[in-house]
């Protein structure tokens, strides 16, 4: 069935649509992440026009991070007070991210912007995932104990401190804070939730638990995501409605079943596939990058 | 058949007494919406020639082309180059005005109807459709940027040339039919029509047809422009009530 998208301006086929959210939203229940990383570049080569992609992409997340953030609200995994300091910075960096984007859609270079950040942060993350599942995996089939955590020193050592009675930490609000600015901006450019560099970095730059990482991160992501999602509607006017209830119906139908799919398998194993999955998005982009594309010119926005 | 009640009703409202030859058409349609299901359009394009004397063996030397174009509007092509290893954006050149939609049928091959000085003065073919005026841009072969901006509508399918596509009947009616893509943009259409003999314009018709997005399609464009902080806001809330929903859902089922 094929249906036309007002803001897109172009007719695409509903039940692609429902099985793109579908299918990510399988990832998403499996991985506790947004998927927006895959989502974006999903939308963009249907032909979605990439400033469209982007805005709904954010759209999207919205629901997918709700219908996560409830049920560790139920378990009491999600360190609120160190949500909010999170969203705040986020905040910050979402109007930093919109503004920088609708700079360079202007230029002409927004392609390449977020094809590099996608190249650069999936390439990252991917890698250290991967490094860190296969070591994690070989530990455990030698039996030896797991390595305690490293904290940070120079951590400590900044003002501003604050008590995070969930994450058992008292440590200064500005980390945090940057990373919550970090994440909106790359919310706003790339159109992901940011989950993917969320949850490292609260785990290895704030040395929170990893049991409250995952609903503290779904918990900010719903108001970055929210934010950003406003500041294009209202900026760029690139959220199509239609376009993202059919991404949203698909992704929470998908997200139960992923979740369902997801107790069967182990931890590592997940993350293993997770990070293959991130690597092998990053290597596609980087290969049209880098390799001679068959048509040079393209349209750009007018100024 | 309401087309050829509708062919009857041009002939017979045809003027005697004219001198010259002359044109007449029709559209099958006044307005094009764009609902939710939108996937296209045909448009039959029909008409007649009017003239004070008998069709005889003078006219089968008459030809008649069709166009509709879209709005036009400016537009910027740009070339990607290898810079340091990676392919980025760098010449651009601004198309001072390009329809939004073209599409030329003919009665036969577009350049054995139509001489090129008419085809500069009406521009008819799509080459001449598009405008780009001067330096526009600070590329070193503008012209490069406009066959590309070409090459990229019709493989959009925005773009289209049928030559041999109008059907002249009986030295007097002709008829085509032009096919609109799904991937519209809103506005007034110009249907034009010209009548030649001899590769020169006789006579020409225009007509406009409407192209607007209607019902849901249309109120969800109105809003997010005209009213974007409540149309965002809606946005967020309708995510927030599916996520809400969504979650609520999974718990009763496990129940």
């Amino acid at each position: 069935m094929q249906i036309y998208l007002p803001i897109a301006e172009l007719s695409v086929n509903a039940f692609v649509l429902l099985g793109m959210g579908g299918l990510i939203g399988m990832l998403s229940g499996m991985f506790g992440v947004g998927g927006g990383f895959l989502m974006t570049p999903l939308l963009i080569f249907i032909g979605i026009p990439p400033a469209v992609a982007v805005a709904t992409g954010a759209n999207q997340l919205v629901a997918s991070s709700v219908s996560g953030v409830l049920g560790h609200l139920r378990r009491k995994t999600v360190d609120i007070k160190m949500g909010v300091v999170l969203s705040v910075g986020g905040a910050v960096g979402s109007v930093l991210g919109v503004w920088v984007f609708s700079l360079l859609r202007a230029l002409g270079q927004v392609e390449l912007l977020v094809s590099l950040c996608y190249v650069l942060f999936l390439g990252v993350v991917g890698g250290l995932m991967l490094n860190e599942s296969v070591r994690a995996l070989r530990r455990a089939r030698a039996g030896g104990p797991a390595k305690p955590r490293k904290h940070h020193g120079w951590i400590h050592g900044l003002p501003l401190k604050m008590r995070f009675r969930v994450s058992k930490l008292y440590i200064s609000a500005i980390p945090p804070f940057l990373v919550g600015v970090m994440v909106g901006l790359l919310a706003a450019i790339m159109g992901v939730g940011g989950g993917f560099i969320m949850v490292p970095a609260m785990i290895y730059l704030l040395g929170m638990p990893t049991a409250v990482v995952v609903g503290t991160s779904l918990f900010q992501i719903i108001f970055v995501t929210a934010l950003t999602t406003l500041l294009h509607a209202t900026q760029n006017q690139s959220v199509d409605a239609i376009l993202a209830l059919l991404l949203i119906f698909g992704g929470v139908i998908g997200a139960q079943v992923g979740a369902a799919l997801g107790v069967r398998i182990r931890a590592e194993q997940l993350r293993i596939l997770l990070a293959l999955i991130v690597l092998a998005v990053c290597i596609k982009i980087a290969l049209d990058l880098v390799l001679t594309p068959s048509e040079l010119f393209s349209f750009g926005e007018t100024r | 058949m309401s087309r050829f009640a509708a062919l009857l009703l041009v002939l017979l409202a045809l003027p005697a007494g004219a001198a010259e030859e002359r044109v007449i058409a029709a559209l099958s349609q006044k307005a094009v919406g764009i609902t939710a299901t939108f996937t296209g359009s045909q448009i039959f394009v029909f008409g007649a020639v009017e003239r004070a004397r008998l069709p005889d063996a003078r006219d089968d030397a008459l030809s008649v082309i069709v166009t509709i174009s879209g709005p036009r509007r400016a537009k910027v092509v740009r070339k990607k180059e290898r810079v340091f290893g990676v392919w980025i954006n760098t010449e651009s050149v601004e198309i001072d005005e390009a329809p939004s939609f073209y599409a030329v049928a003919a009665s036969g091959p577009l350049y054995e109807v139509l001489s090129h000085t008419e085809d500069l003065r009406h521009r008819i073919s799509i080459d001449r459709a598009m405008r780009v005026v001067g330096e526009a841009g600070e590329a070193a072969d503008p012209l490069k940027f406009q066959e590309a901006a070409i090459r990229l509508s019709r493989s959009a399918g925005v773009y289209s040339e049928a030559d041999d596509g109008v059907e002249i009947i009986g030295r007097t009616l002709f008829q085509t039919s032009i096919g609109l893509p799904s991937n519209l943009v809103e506005g007034d259409y110009e249907a034009r029509v010209f009548l030649l003999r001899d590769r020169q314009v006789l006579d020409r018709f225009a007509t406009t047809l409407e192209v607007r997005k209607v019902g849901l399609e249309r109120f969800l464009y109105t809003l997010a422009h005209e009213q974007s902080l409540l149309y965002g806001l809606l946005s967020v809330l309708v995510a927030l009530l599916a996520g809400w929903g969504a979650s609520e859902a999974a718990r009763l089922l496990r129940r």
